[in-house]
């Protein structure tokens, strides 16, 4: 190919016709002077609307006055002085091409032999190679340098110990209402009714966020004909209420959705399907798992409480849960 | 000389006495820089990282990252006395409460999602048209952390309002973190300083989103931006333009009109949207708890792809010797993308490899003439939408009347089959647009004019191409398959033979395709 060959140039108007380029000019002044006029809409919406002024819009609907007037005010002083600077340097710079050449990123063989010889003889000189028990200690000292400063960040948090394997459900734990704590007789649930339940504990309006990631379970009212479980499931249902964790298996989300007619539950994160007259078992998605199954049973008063608690981990899966 | 220029040049003087500064900025401002629309694409890239640079900050002078629980007693009604979460509390104060705050919150994320955007399809332009070949191999691996680093942050960035949809993403990353084997309950536990959602969590973000990471990114793309500075732009083929030049506008004035002009039309653009279009409105989901979700939660659209993935991988879990491996997290969550991500990364290498071509490129690539390069992209992209799609199944099954279980059976078989499909489909069309190239080169275009000779024939009349466009159709290079004996010279059987069987094997389906023109064919046409 041959160097010399220059890229074709075509002029444009405004190198060739005056009146163009004065156009042109008056188009660039035009487009300054709508970025300013954007600024103004800016400064005037923040200082003079108030925040309670509502204008209609067809398609968007109600919009907030101010913050519309801001943004607008601000889009257009932003667009219009870029598309000014656009525009002046398309139609009155000049746009004839350039060319610049290239050379290999490959050093000459003499920078690359002299680079050898400086770090060969820079390493000659440290040594490194001769002295033995200079280079073991110094290793030595650079693997052990690397542990302070992660054992530093040891106290980001507590260790796991059994967190994860526990809840605050025990044997005799009143069940109660969410919101309200309130404690459930068990006709206070129909047949097909889902009631999400915490357990009582000693301050219940302060529960911390990782007892609720934890703690809350589902009771399910079916008809007990409707269910098909193994004899020692079917004794921790209470008068056809059957209770769940509400914590996915899978990833940990509110498992939220109860579809009454199919009796099924789904989680909302990645669409795992339980099977209530069947133990929560697993239809469809990405659980392996069904969902733990409370025991429950009712106390002296007539009000649901947990026979006992949890027999294996809530929750999504870790390293440590000891399924077998 | 007017007093104006009397100042300049007394400031350049000041300034060139103690730096020297004279002789680089003469070079650089004669640097020269071609035109290409999808040159546009990086740029894009940088100016809504500045954006976020500017609005990000304007909305850490208001935001209270901290999980402390307060009592909500703003303007909004809807959740006046509700306990929340200071950085709650205070994303609803920047909401309603600072004028042009809703504005900026809009902006920041609405630059965040063109900013991803933006970084993919750069991406893609730089992959399509063989960009990333060498000397530019670091760039490129520069260009796939940075988009792996934006991923991160735009997780952490969507996380800290600490509203019922961006904890449930949260509890999503500490599921992946705990899956880790051995390690990972102790490091999730660290992370969010202890059982989830712990108190820690999102002032330990916030440190990384407005600190650490922007810190790192500042640097990376300031090195991404250097090395193309000096290892010049590349451009497409053309009359005039070879490897060993570079044609295009100066810096001074025209490119930096161009590009200065540009940022402000792309900040115009967000502003724009961020003041007619909403986006995360938090006040709508409410404070956190776990205990709680609201349907339909969707990640950013950037992380829609891997939620996809968990969505449709299947329920698989080992439980051995008291311990438990979810597969059904791990595999989805971070083995797949693992290796695409270092797949990508080392591209550049696994090419060359297959090609033998070890020599520097400056003209790029069209793509249709790299047919298995292409073929590949295309597949990669099919690949991810079909995760996508997999990850809106529940907004689709919603809006389409569809059955969110029929989705997930067509992902999870077409997350198999579509992506080869796409391979084939686009390694064709590659070659029948050589083909297309060829016939053009050899009969010229078609003017739709009909001839009818004497004896009653009709044909159409070609003409024959421009020079330029003919110069462009013919200036690549074809492809040769590498010559990989399995002896060597002395007839020995050289070392490794299945690895020289996989090279030469990739090396001849690379080479496909359709012969170019030839000086001779060209030469007989002449002479028509």
């Amino acid at each position: 190919m041959d160097d010399s060959i220059a890229p074709a140039h075509a002029p444009r108007s405004t190198d060739i016709d005056p009146k163009a380029e004065k156009r042109a000019e008056q188009q660039i002044a035009i487009l300054f002077g709508l970025s300013g006029l954007g600024s103004l809409l800016l400064i005037y919406s923040y200082v003079f609307v108030t925040k309670d002024v509502f204008i209609f819009i067809p398609v968007m609907g109600n919009q907030n006055a101010q913050q519309l007037g801001i943004g607008i005010g601000m889009a257009m002083s932003l667009f219009f002085l870029g598309m000014a600077a656009i525009h002046w340097a398309k139609t009155l710079m000049s746009d004839v091409e350039v060319v610049n050449h290239r050379h290999e990123f490959r050093s000459s063989d003499e920078d690359r032999d002299a680079f050898v010889k400086t770090v060969k003889t820079g390493a000659a000189a440290a040594g490194l190679g001769r002295r033995k028990l200079i280079k073991r200690s110094l290793g030595a000292a650079i693997g052990l340098f690397a542990l302070p400063p992660v054992l530093l960040l040891r106290d980001l948090g507590p260790l796991p110990k059994k967190q994860l394997e526990t809840t605050n459900w025990k044997a005799g734990t009143r069940l109660l209402t969410d919101p309200g704590n309130r404690p459930i007789l068990a006709s206070d649930l129909e047949v097909g009714a889902v009631v999400q339940v915490l357990p009582a504990v000693e301050h219940e309006d302060e529960r911390p966020l990782s007892d609720i990631a934890k703690d809350p379970v589902l009771l399910i009212r079916l008809r007990e004909q409707d269910f098909a479980l193994t004899p020692e499931k079917l004794a921790m249902t209470h008068d056809g209420i059957i209770a769940f964790s509400k914590i996915c298996s899978h990833m940990g989300c509110a498992v939220a959705l109860y579809e009454q007619q199919t009796k099924h539950l789904l989680c909302p994160c990645h669409q795992s399907t339980f099977d209530v007259p069947r133990g929560a078992k697993v239809i469809f998605g990405p659980a392996a798992r069904p969902l733990p199954q409370l025991d429950i049973t009712v106390d002296a008063e007539g009000y649901l409480i947990a026979r006992a608690a949890f027999s294996e981990p809530v929750g999504p899966s870790f390293w440590e849960r000891n399924s077998q | 000389m007017t007093p104006v220029e009397k100042t300049i040049g007394n400031v350049a003087n000041f300034v060139d006495e103690r730096l020297g500064a004279a002789g680089w900025v003469k070079k650089s401002l004669n640097k020269v820089f071609p035109d290409h629309w999808s040159f546009m694409l990086g740029e894009v890239c940088m100016y809504s990282f500045v954006i976020l640079l500017l609005s990000g900050t304007f909305l850490t002078f208001w935001f209270d990252p901290s999980q402390r629980d307060v009592i909500y007693n703003g303007v909004y009604e809807p959740l006046k006395g509700l306990k929340m979460s200071a950085a709650y509390a205070s994303t609803l104060d920047i909401s309603f409460e600072v004028r042009g705050g809703l504005l900026m919150r809009q902006i920041h994320h609405w630059a965040a999602n063109i900013f991803m955007a933006a970084i993919v399809a750069h991406l893609l332009r730089v992959f399509f048209t063989g960009a990333f070949r060498k000397p530019r191999e670091f760039n490129w691996i520069l260009g796939i952390l940075l988009l792996t680093l934006g991923l991160v942050e735009g997780l952490f960035g969507y996380s800290l309002p600490d509203d019922l949809l961006s904890g449930t993403g949260l509890r999503i990353t500490s599921a992946i973190i705990q899956a880790l084997p051995v390690v990972g309950t102790y490091i999730s536990f660290f992370l969010f300083g202890g059982a989830f959602p712990g108190t820690g969590f999102i002032p330990r973000i916030f440190t990384l989103h407005i600190l650490i990471i922007p810190g790192i990114f500042l640097a990376v793309i300031t090195i991404h931006v250097m090395l193309v500075w000096y290892q010049k732009h590349t451009q497409f083929p053309g009359v005039g333009r070879t490897e060993k030049n570079v044609v295009g506008h100066p810096i001074l004035p025209v490119y930096m009109a161009k590009a200065g002009g540009f940022f402000f039309v792309v900040f115009g653009v967000i502003a724009f949207l961020s003041a007619v279009a909403s986006i995360n409105p938090i006040w709508l989901y409410g404070p956190y708890t776990p205990g709680q979700i609201s349907a339909g939660s969707q990640p950013d659209w950037y992380m829609g792809w891997l939620d996809g993935l968990v969505r449709m991988a299947p329920p698989l879990e080992t439980h051995a010797f008291g311990h438990t491996i979810s597969w059904n997290i791990l595999i989805p969550a971070l083995i797949v993308p693992g290796i695409l991500f270092t797949g990508m990364a080392l591209y550049p290498f696994i090419e060359s490899w297959i090609t033998g071509d070890k020599r520097e490129h400056h003209l790029l690539d069209r793509p249709r003439n790299v047919p298995n390069r292409t073929a590949l992209g295309v597949m990669s992209i099919t690949f991810v939408m079909v995760c996508l799609i997999n990850g809106g199944n529940d907004i689709l099954a919603t809006n389409f009347h569809l059955s969110i279980n029929q989705i997930m059976w067509f992902s999870r078989i077409g997350v198999f089959v579509l992506p080869p499909l796409a391979f084939v489909i686009t390694k064709r069309l590659c070659l029948s647009l050589q083909r297309a190239d060829r016939d053009l080169l050899l009969h010229g275009s078609e003017t739709g004019r009909l001839l009818r000779l004497p004896h009653g024939e009709f044909v159409e009349v070609h003409e024959p191409i421009s020079t330029e466009k003919a110069f462009l159709l013919q200036s690549h290079e074809q492809p040769i398959a590498l010559e990989i004996s399995e002896v060597d010279s002395r007839g020995v059987r050289r070392p490794g033979a299945l690895k020289n069987k996989v090279q030469r094997r990739l090396s001849k389906a690379h080479a496909v395709s359709v012969p170019k023109v030839s000086e001779q064919e060209l030469k007989e046409i002449e002479h028509h």
